[in-house]
């Protein structure tokens, strides 16, 4: 008998196991719904998958009586518009910040301890000075993510950006690399992969930050629907929404992935 | 014509004295091997002629000017790792000095001024023995590789000055003959003066022209700091490397 830690499980078997835990979720959901619809058919904690199936067809597929959209793709189209687009901004701030402050001693000394500052503040805790000073529309959404976000990747960039040899910045300047120059061929090129990293492990709380604005104030968007029918008890309408999101995340962390694999294989190699 | 001169250089780091009264004189196209033990001043001496380090006392003189304080395109470096770009392969690092030099904006050369800097980098490949490596990454060639691509990289930007820091260190004794070899053809087609610090005096005298030994002359043992090194071996091995 071999130890344990030597034990492994081959492709098919490590297939399947990795669904295990989702099919026992599942089966158990069903169980106790099964369960509690028994005792009492109105029930509405835990709804039978068909009302949940049926639920979802009417949100997706036919439009809502008092506004005519299809509610299901607004509220994605709505959240997802706010969600790239604060990850663009951040993305953009995270780069030219941590990419400068990593390079230039001076600017490292004068804002890196003042970004440092503001990645401690508790974005949520900012959200009413948001609301208060640019109102309750799309801005003060997308500002709370960026506040959540890129002082996170503003620095993890700026570490990246320092943990560069030594020795590379100064055989590119012994090749006559100017600052912009060497910024250009020699960090920015090796920042890209790391970017996405830090986009991937930023990327829940963005979602997090994304669904607490939404819940505070807004009129569709995912985070909205779901503390919105949180009133009528709707899980029908909560656990696919969750659901849906957790795939939407899923998704794009996984994209992400294939972004870095496909266009930056030295990184891979370097590794 | 490239001329080195030291006079009366010290070398203070807070307290610690590290090099004391170092004077030297090496002549155009010389072979400079540096040897010494551990910590006494041979990389620092090579990071005042990089640039990154400056003398406290004393002059330190390039064809009679004062060392610049940075690097420069003048004074190539090979250091023992780390000096090759991961993201560039083998061909992109070799052209990246051209391409700096072409292109202040972008960094970069097109159409047929790169067509021509790639044949200039080919012969170079060719010269140390990557051709069929140019489309790898660093990451991808041995050790071997890897030193002789770095090497290839400065030497592309025809330096007066270059500086190699315990290049061969970190590889299999196995291929440093070769590595002796490829160092010495770059040497006398390039006509460069070479500073090279090493740890093996047999190599030092395998390839110099001259050999600096950097030693202590005092050593206080109540305060090791006290004194520092200085070259205590300067010896000329001129005529020796006229066949190589």
């Amino acid at each position: 008998m071999r130890r344990l830690i030597n034990q492994r499980p081959g492709r098919g078997g490590a297939l399947l196991l990795s669904m295990l835990p989702f099919i026992l979720l599942v089966c158990t959901y069903m169980f106790y719904s099964h369960a509690r619809l028994q005792e009492n058919p109105g029930d509405k904690l835990l709804p039978a998958p068909a009302t949940i199936a049926a639920t979802l067809h009417e949100m997706a597929f036919e439009e809502d009586e008092r506004s005519g959209d299809y509610l299901f793709w607004t509220d994605t189209v709505a959240s997802l518009e706010r969600l790239l687009v604060a990850l663009a901004i951040s993305a953009a701030i995270g780069l030219i910040l941590g990419l400068s402050i990593g390079v230039l001693p001076y600017l490292r000394a004068t804002i890196a301890p003042f970004v440092a500052a503001v990645s401690l503040i508790p974005p949520l805790a900012v959200l009413p000075i948001l609301f208060i000073a640019v109102g309750l529309g799309e801005a003060a959404k997308i500002t709370l993510i960026v506040i959540g976000v890129a002082p996170v990747i503003v620095r993890d960039l700026a570490f990246r950006t320092a943990e560069l040899p030594g020795e590379q910045l100064i055989k590119a300047q012994t090749l006559g690399a100017s600052t912009w120059q060497l910024v250009i061929r020699v960090v920015l090129p090796q920042l890209w992969p790391r970017l996405i990293d830090a986009l991937r492990l930023t990327l829940g709380s963005a979602w997090l930050f994304l669904i607490a604005a939404e819940a505070i104030a807004s009129t569709e968007g995912l985070g909205y629907r779901i503390f919105l029918v949180r009133r009528y008890l709707s899980m029908d309408v909560i656990l696919p929404y969750v659901a849906w999101i957790t795939l939407l995340a899923f998704f794009m962390d996984w994209l992400l992935r294939i972004v870095r694999a496909k266009a930056f294989s030295w990184a891979a190699v370097a590794n | 014509m490239t001329q080195v001169t030291v006079k009366h250089l010290w070398k203070e780091f807070a307290g610690q004295v590290v090099l004391e009264n170092v004077n030297l004189h090496v002549d155009d196209h010389e072979f400079v091997t540096i040897v010494g033990a551990s910590g006494c001043g041979k990389t620092t001496f090579l990071k005042m002629l990089l640039g990154i380090e400056s003398p406290s006392r004393g002059s330190f003189l390039i064809d009679g000017e004062p060392l610049p304080d940075e690097p420069g395109p003048d004074r190539g470096i090979v250091f023992q790792r780390y000096s090759l770009f991961p993201h560039l392969t083998v061909m992109n690092n070799l052209l990246l000095g051209l391409e700096l030099r072409g292109s202040p904006l972008f960094g970069r050369l097109f159409g047929a001024r790169r067509r021509r800097a790639m044949e200039r980098a080919r012969e170079l490949l060719e010269a140390v023995g990557l051709q069929g490596a140019a489309d790898k990454y660093p990451a991808q060639l041995s050790g071997g590789m890897q030193q002789r691509l770095s090497i290839a990289q400065s030497v592309i930007c025809e330096p007066k000055i270059l500086l190699l820091d315990e290049p061969f260190g970190a590889l299999d004794p196995g291929i440093t003959a070769d590595m002796h070899s490829l160092i010495l053809k770059l040497w006398n087609m390039n006509k460069m003066t070479i500073f090279m610090v090493t740890h093996d005096l047999q190599e030092s005298f395998a390839l110099g022209t001259r050999v600096l030994v950097f030693d202590k002359i005092r050593v206080d043992p109540q305060s090791p700091e006290a004194f520092g090194a200085t070259i205590t071996f300067n010896i000329p091995l001129k005529g020796h490397r006229t066949q190589a």
